[in-house]
């Protein structure tokens, strides 16, 4: 049996709290462009606070969920409420909610200063010295202060992206939505801007709800991660949860790398079962299985490629172990990763962290080694 | 080298086509009418050698410009079409604005028709597009026509013959110019800052006002500089559609050169004209230079 695993006290999760009242509701909201489908039938809560990342690949409606919420499209069926008001009839330049736009949208003809003022200057009640006051605080917040007075093409992307950030932060939202914020950054820029708006984000306690297609920079940034495919969400989860626990085959694929083995399930024990994948070996042992299956049921066995030990010869503390050959080794420096082919043919993908120099390595391609893994590394998954 | 050689191609050609006529047309323009062929004088005769040279140079002098200065009807005539000049660019502003953003805003589909019919009347002479105008503003032209039978007017109107004639037919003419820069800038511009301001709390006048209106501010100097430059100089509208009383200066310069064959002092107003537009081309050339730095 696992122990108890002690859980850190004051977790942010409001998702959990029954009594929670949620920022943001769609309840049922189906989205038709002429025949083509959108969004299909969708109802999700959004709490404040939160930092809500919509996933999926492009074209799975994750734009049109947030366009939505901006106003600048209505659902054909179904309601948005925001802060318990609907939406319906209220235009985008009445609603509450400021967009950080992908291309980042920012005015050429006006300075950095003036495109972080622009919000402000339409607001009814607002002198100039608490708008001075307001554009000097974003420059700060996004260490713009000494590129105020210039244009938009005379700073780099990165700088862009913080103009971008701040003018939609300006106005002080309830709501934050950002459209692929940091796609048009570098890899090294990107990673570092992901910490930054969660910095931004814990500061100004504003709800943000950012689309991605990038599903490491969902995982960093986001309390919550939605999986979506074809107009529909998937599954509404914690990254952790999203990735150890993903609710389908789907889900299991799009987040990150994964082996996925077919198998018949056959139960042992409460919560155990054993997975025969092929002929003439051993089948795979499950335990902590939370799902329930019968006798018979085809499934999916789905293990993520760093739970796997991959060993000259099979250790004895891991209940399951597979023999096979080494096809190909991918070296990334700080991790290897292993092709591993099965005697039934399967490929199985395994990362190992290079805690000694390559040259000590004792098996090399073509050698014949043991994959191994414990009982309760692995998902199983409804076919 | 291969950088100096294709620099060289577009110089020698404003070289020979522009800077050779140029100093011809101003040594016209110092010289004195003459009853011969070519009519003025003097001649450059080099088969006397360095004294036939210095005879030429002292033959010239500049009491044409003196006489512009001294007859009003020049200055008047340059002050009338700088008048009309700049009251059609804006007339033709006020179309062409609408035109262009109805086209930028309209679905993909349709601008290819949309700019096809712009450019279609180009396909038709110019002479015959203004000629046809004569027949539609006469007494008895289409339009009088056309009024008196829907019953607003009992008398025909005189449009043909009068300066309104003329803008209408300015307007008409140089529509395209005016239309095209505005519509490739309203075309260049990225519907997604418009959705920004709106999205900052702008109603979508406001966004117009605050955001497409300055963004297309390229196209409307270089629309109005298109329009505005060739009018100064135009003659063939005034003189088929303008009546006695609508003065411009191309038309002196016609009955300066056909007329009275006086080719020095037809020079001495074309010089002038050119002086005169070397300020709004060079502002022009600016505004191009301007905005293809802001568009790097």
């Amino acid at each position: 049996m696992a122990q108890p695993i002690k859980k850190p006290a004051n977790v942010f999760a409001p998702w959990a709290d029954p009594n929670a009242v949620p920022l943001i509701q769609f309840k049922n909201v189906t989205k038709r462009y002429g025949t083509f489908t959108a969004i299909d039938d969708q109802t999700i809560d959004i709490y404040e606070r939160e930092f809500f990342a919509l996933l999926g690949p492009s074209g799975c409606g994750k734009t049109t969920m947030m366009r939505m919420l901006a106003g600048f499209e209505t659902p054909t069926e179904g309601t948005i409420t925001i802060g318990g008001k609907d939406m319906a009839d209220v235009p985008p330049n009445k609603r509450a909610v400021n967009m950080m736009f992908q291309s980042y949208a920012l005015f050429p003809h006006l300075s950095v200063w003036d495109n972080i003022a622009f919000g402000l200057k339409r607001e009814a009640n607002m002198d100039k010295e608490r708008l001075n006051a307001r554009v000097e605080e974003m420059l700060r917040l996004t260490r713009l202060e000494q590129f105020a007075k210039r244009k938009p093409h005379q700073i780099s992307g990165g700088q862009r992206q913080r103009v971008a950030l701040a003018r939609s932060l300006a106005k002080a939202p309830k709501l934050l939505l950002l459209d692929e914020p940091l796609g048009a950054l570098d890899k090294k820029l990107r990673e570092e801007t992901q910490f930054e708006l969660m910095d931004i984000q814990e500061k100004t306690g504003t709800t943000f709800v950012i689309v991605t297609h990038d599903q490491e920079e969902a995982m960093t940034v986001a309390s919550r991660v939605a999986v979506m495919d074809h107009g529909k969400i998937i599954q509404v989860d914690t990254p952790p949860r999203i990735y150890e626990a993903p609710g389908s085959v789907y889900v299991a694929d799009f987040i990150g790398d994964v082996n996925l083995i077919k198998g018949t399930i056959r139960k042992t024990g409460p919560e155990a079962y054993q997975i025969q994948y092929a002929d003439n070996v051993p089948p795979i042992e499950v335990t902590e299985c939370a799902r329930e299956f019968s006798d018979g049921d085809k499934v999916t066995f789905a293990i993520r490629p760093e739970k796997l030990l991959v060993s000259e010869t099979a250790p004895q503390d891991r209940a399951n172990a597979m023999e096979g050959k080494i096809i190909d080794i991918g070296y990334l420096g700080n991790i290897s990763t292993y092709h591993v082919e099965l005697p039934n043919g399967q490929m199985i993908k395994a990362a190992m962290t290079n805690a000694t120099r390559i040259d000590r390595r004792s098996f090399t391609w073509d050698d014949t080694v043991w994959v191994s893994f414990r009982s309760s590394a692995g998902v199983v998954l409804p076919e | 080298m291969r950088r100096a050689a294709l620099i060289l191609l577009p110089y020698s050609w404003l070289f020979a086509f522009f800077l050779i006529p140029f100093l011809i047309v101003l040594k016209i323009s110092v010289s004195d009418p003459a009853l011969a062929i070519p009519p003025y004088t003097p001649l450059l005769d080099l088969s006397e050698g360095w004294a036939g040279v210095k005879a030429f140079f002292a033959g010239l002098d500049f009491d044409n410009f003196k006489f512009l200065a001294s007859d009003n009807l020049y200055w008047k005539a340059y002050l009338s079409s700088l008048q009309i000049a700049v009251t059609s660019t804006f007339l033709a502003l006020c179309v062409a604005y609408p035109i262009a953003y109805g086209m930028a805003r309209a679905p993909d589909e349709w601008r290819p028709t949309l700019m096809m019919l712009v450019i279609l009347p180009f396909w038709s002479s110019f002479l015959i597009r203004v000629y046809s105008w004569k027949a539609i503003l006469a007494q008895e032209g289409l339009l009088n026509q056309f009024l008196l039978w829907i019953g607003v007017i009992d008398t025909p109107l005189t449009i043909l013959n009068t300066t309104t004639a003329v803008y209408i037919g300015i307007v008409y003419t140089y529509l395209p110019f005016m239309i095209l820069p505005i519509y490739a800038a309203l075309d260049r511009l990225d519907t997604s800052l418009l959705e920004a301001a709106e999205d900052l709390g702008c109603t979508r006048l406001q966004a117009f006002w605050l955001v497409t209106f300055p963004l297309s501010r390229g196209g409307i100097i270089a629309g109005c500089f298109l329009v505005f430059i060739p009018v100064m100089g135009e003659f063939v509208i005034p003189e088929l559609l303008g009546g006695s009383g609508t003065l411009m200066i191309g038309k002196v310069l016609w009955e300066e050169f056909f007329s009275n064959r006086d080719w020095p002092v037809a020079s001495a107003v074309a010089v002038i004209l050119l002086l005169l537009l070397i300020v709004p081309i060079i502002l022009y050339l600016r505004n191009e230079q301007k905005q293809r730095e802001a568009g790097a």
